[in-house]
């Protein structure tokens, strides 16, 4: 198993009242495949949540459901208190306000690392490119690769790619972060650069949603941990007694077999 | 034995090996030819089987090129000058009808008087393409743009342009050199109004025509700006009708009043004087530049979800494609007569460019949705996630890299279209090939010459062809991003 071995500061890591997103009886199909099944969640501001599961439980799914990478067709999704319904408006505002990073990094071959980061904010947020070029070399500055900034993602590896992906995201000021298995294409040497941004972002209070199988990530920063199978959710609990008292079978079964060895 | 073992097992390194030189290449002609030519018997067959066509093919047509004629007023006079030189009954080539009839197969029969006018067209192009396609790279917009400066105008002077327009051909090609040097970005307005002033220069008439064909889209963009305020979903929709009601009602009218009012006119030219390579390259040019935008535009309608867009774009490109050029451009020629109203006149080249335009679009639409559907999903995601809208998203991430893919298959496209453009012999116009040829030999001169021209206008037509070959091939390797 991982472990994180450096101290994680929880100070600021405080959970308030206010909901960040809301998810109720949400159900989703593709074709007739039924992929999520009745799910409820509430996220609170400043949560970190991690979402655990076999392959093909539809944790990816759920968290592609909230920036709307794909559509429901039942139940309700409010993020930041604007409802996901087919009306472009709503999509395009809770996208600019949702940072999403993905397993492949989809970063853009054809901008430099700079570009990449400036792109969204100058054409969405209507930034001068001035001062974005400045926020961008700020949180390449938090990722630790500010020379890096014109370089063109083909020239990273990927342990780097995923920090500049990280960094992109960031450029927006999104008030919650979704991470699709962000680790689960890098060489292991490179996983923990990646997780100690993670941290980093987490100790600063973002909310943040984690597909993941860093258990160990879970265990040092998740303050819950929802287990998934057949697109339901099975279990949730603290991450301290989801991992030593798990309840249902099937989370026994899944713990057992990704620590075991 | 075991002790060894161990020794070997428990193996720890105590200094890291600095990297190495690699081997030197092995070269040498020997190897070379061994490897390339004569690295089996089978090869070596092969190998001697090409020298002995190669041998062959030089053997018959060298007699040929090695007997040419320059100087000759007709076939008759090449074939006594070839027989008084190398005997009776030698073989030779009578390159004198390229020296005597050149201006046809470059101008056609456009007015001796004006040649310089199609010349003068050509050397402003350039300097309207340079921020197009060299945008990048100052040192070979400098070299093009001080050689089309100097021949230019040099020819400009041989063909006797009147000093007025030499002056203007002269702060346009210099000037431009002078943007360029600067920042190349700002000739771009240039190259917006270049297509109508190229029109102008061409065929003459009023310039008050392209100036209200101008102030179509300026009105449109003016109705657009005073949509979004009142009604921001219609606004494209009311700029696209606004410019075409003004070019169909008011742009003639008004041209003929202001030419009345100020006349601005030089002699015109009618369409059926055109020909040679100045009709190729005319048509050409337009066609690949209006036939990419429309290109665009119908593979990504074809990638749309909107079911009836999708379904135009499916049924226009499968229709295009499915029917000869030659088709189209009979279509052009005769029945578009049959639907316009009588009396109603329809620049013949007009109407070419337009079919040659459509055809080339709907190849080049598939070329581009190759490029799309080879794009990662995640590319689209990504935008999505980071809140772009489809425009945006297109723009910025989409076809900046789909048409870097799509860049081979493009210029295929480009070629192909250029080629084409020989095919307008068939509606009576004057190609280079085959009309302005079988125009040559229709005089007692040179009745009954035929290797030549077609030598000479093949040659032209691959040196343009390669000519974009190369500089799509150019285009690749700047545009390589990733370091694989």
């Amino acid at each position: 198993m991982e472990t994180i071995e450096r101290q994680i500061d929880r100070s600021q890591m405080t959970v308030s009242d206010e909901v960040a997103i809301d998810i109720r009886a949400m159900n989703k199909w593709y074709g007739s495949f039924h992929v999520l099944r009745d799910i409820n969640l509430t996220v609170h501001r400043g949560e970190r949540i991690v979402i655990a599961g076999p392959s093909g439980s539809g944790k990816s799914t759920l968290i592609r459901c909230i920036n709307r990478l794909e559509e429901h067709q039942a139940g309700d999704i409010v993020v930041d208190g604007v409802a996901l319904t087919s009306d472009i408006k709503n999509i395009d505002k809770v996208r600019s306000e949702v940072g999403m990073v993905f397993q492949h990094f989809n970063l853009f071959p054809h901008l430099t690392v700079l570009e990449n980061c400036t792109l969204a904010p100058i054409w969405v947020r209507k930034i001068p490119r001035k001062q974005a070029e400045e926020t961008a070399m700020r949180f390449l500055e938090k990722v630790k690769i500010p020379e890096q900034a014109h370089k063109y993602p083909g020239q990273l590896s990927g342990g780097q790619q995923q920090r500049v992906a990280i960094a992109r995201s960031l450029c927006m000021q999104p008030r919650i972060m979704l991470f699709d298995e962000p680790t689960s294409a890098l060489d292991p040497e490179m996983i923990k650069e990646v997780l100690d941004t993670m941290i980093q972002l987490a100790e600063e209070g973002m909310t943040m949603l984690c597909v993941t199988h860093e258990m160990g990530f879970a265990q040092a920063v998740a303050n819950r941990v929802i287990f998934m199978d057949q697109g339901q959710i099975v279990e949730q609990n603290n991450p301290t007694d989801f991992f030593n008292n798990p309840q249902s079978e099937r989370t026994k079964l899944f713990l057992s077999q990704i620590l075991g060895h | 034995m075991s002790e060894t073992g161990a020794q070997t097992v428990a193996y720890v390194r105590d200094t890291m090996l600095p990297a190495a030189p690699a081997p030197e290449a092995q070269s040498g002609a020997i190897k070379w030819l061994r490897e390339n030519l004569f690295s089996g018997p089978v090869n070596t067959i092969l190998t001697l089987l090409g020298i002995g066509i190669v041998y062959f093919l030089i053997v018959t047509f060298w007699d040929w090129f090695a007997h040419s004629v320059w100087n000759a007023g007709s076939l008759n006079e090449c074939r006594q000058i070839i027989a008084a030189t190398w005997g009776e009954g030698a073989r030779g080539a009578c390159w004198a009808v390229i020296r005597d009839r050149w201006n046809q197969y470059v101008f056609g029969f456009y007015p001796q008087d004006l040649y310089w006018r199609p010349t003068m067209t050509m050397g402003l192009m350039m300097v309207a393409l340079a921020p197009v396609l060299f945008a990048p790279e100052r040192r070979i917009r400098r070299i093009l743009l001080v050689i089309t400066a100097a021949v230019t105008l040099v020819s400009m002077i041989a063909l006797s342009a009147p000093a007025g327009w030499l002056i203007f051909a002269a702060i346009v090609l210099i000037g431009g050199l002078w943007i360029s040097e600067r920042n190349v970005l700002w000739l771009l307005p240039f190259s917006v109004v270049f297509p109508l002033l190229g029109v102008w220069l061409l065929w003459g008439g009023s310039l008050w025509g392209p100036i209200f064909v101008l102030v179509g889209p300026i009105l449109g963009w003016l109705a657009y700006r005073v949509m979004l305020r009142i009604l921001p979903a219609a606004s494209v929709i009311v700029a696209i009708i606004v410019t075409l009601l003004f070019w169909l009602t008011l742009a003639g009218e008004a041209a003929r009043d202001a030419e009345n009012l100020l006349s601005l006119s030089i002699q015109s030219v009618r369409s059926d004087r055109f020909g040679g390579f100045l009709l190729s390259v005319t048509i050409g040019v337009s066609g690949i530049a209006l036939s990419l935008p429309l290109g665009i535009m119908l593979a990504l309608a074809r990638q749309s979800d909107m079911f009836l867009i999708k379904s135009l774009a499916v049924v226009f490109i499968e229709f295009i494609r499915g029917v000869p050029l030659i088709t189209l451009l009979f279509v052009a020629s005769l029945l578009l007569n049959y639907f316009l109203p009588p009396g109603t006149t329809f620049d013949i080249i007009l109407r070419v460019i337009i079919m040659v335009t459509l055809f080339a679009a709907a190849y080049m639409a598939e070329v581009i949705r190759g490029g799309l559907a080879a794009l990662p999903k995640g590319q689209y995601e990504a935008a999505d996630a980071l809140g772009l809208d489809y425009w945006k998203a297109q723009r910025l991430i989409v076809l900046p890299q789909a048409l870097k893919i799509s860049i081979p298959g493009i210029v295929s496209t480009f070629i192909g279209m250029f080629k084409d453009t020989t095919l307008v012999t068939f509606v009576g116009l004057y190609d280079p090939l085959k009309s302005m040829s079988d125009a040559v030999r229709a005089s007692t001169d040179w009745k009954g010459i035929y290797w030549e021209p077609y030598i000479f206008v093949g040659a032209i037509f691959f040196l343009i062809c390669f000519g974009m070959s190369r500089y799509s091939m150019y285009l690749e390797r700047r545009l390589q991003r990733d370091h694989r």
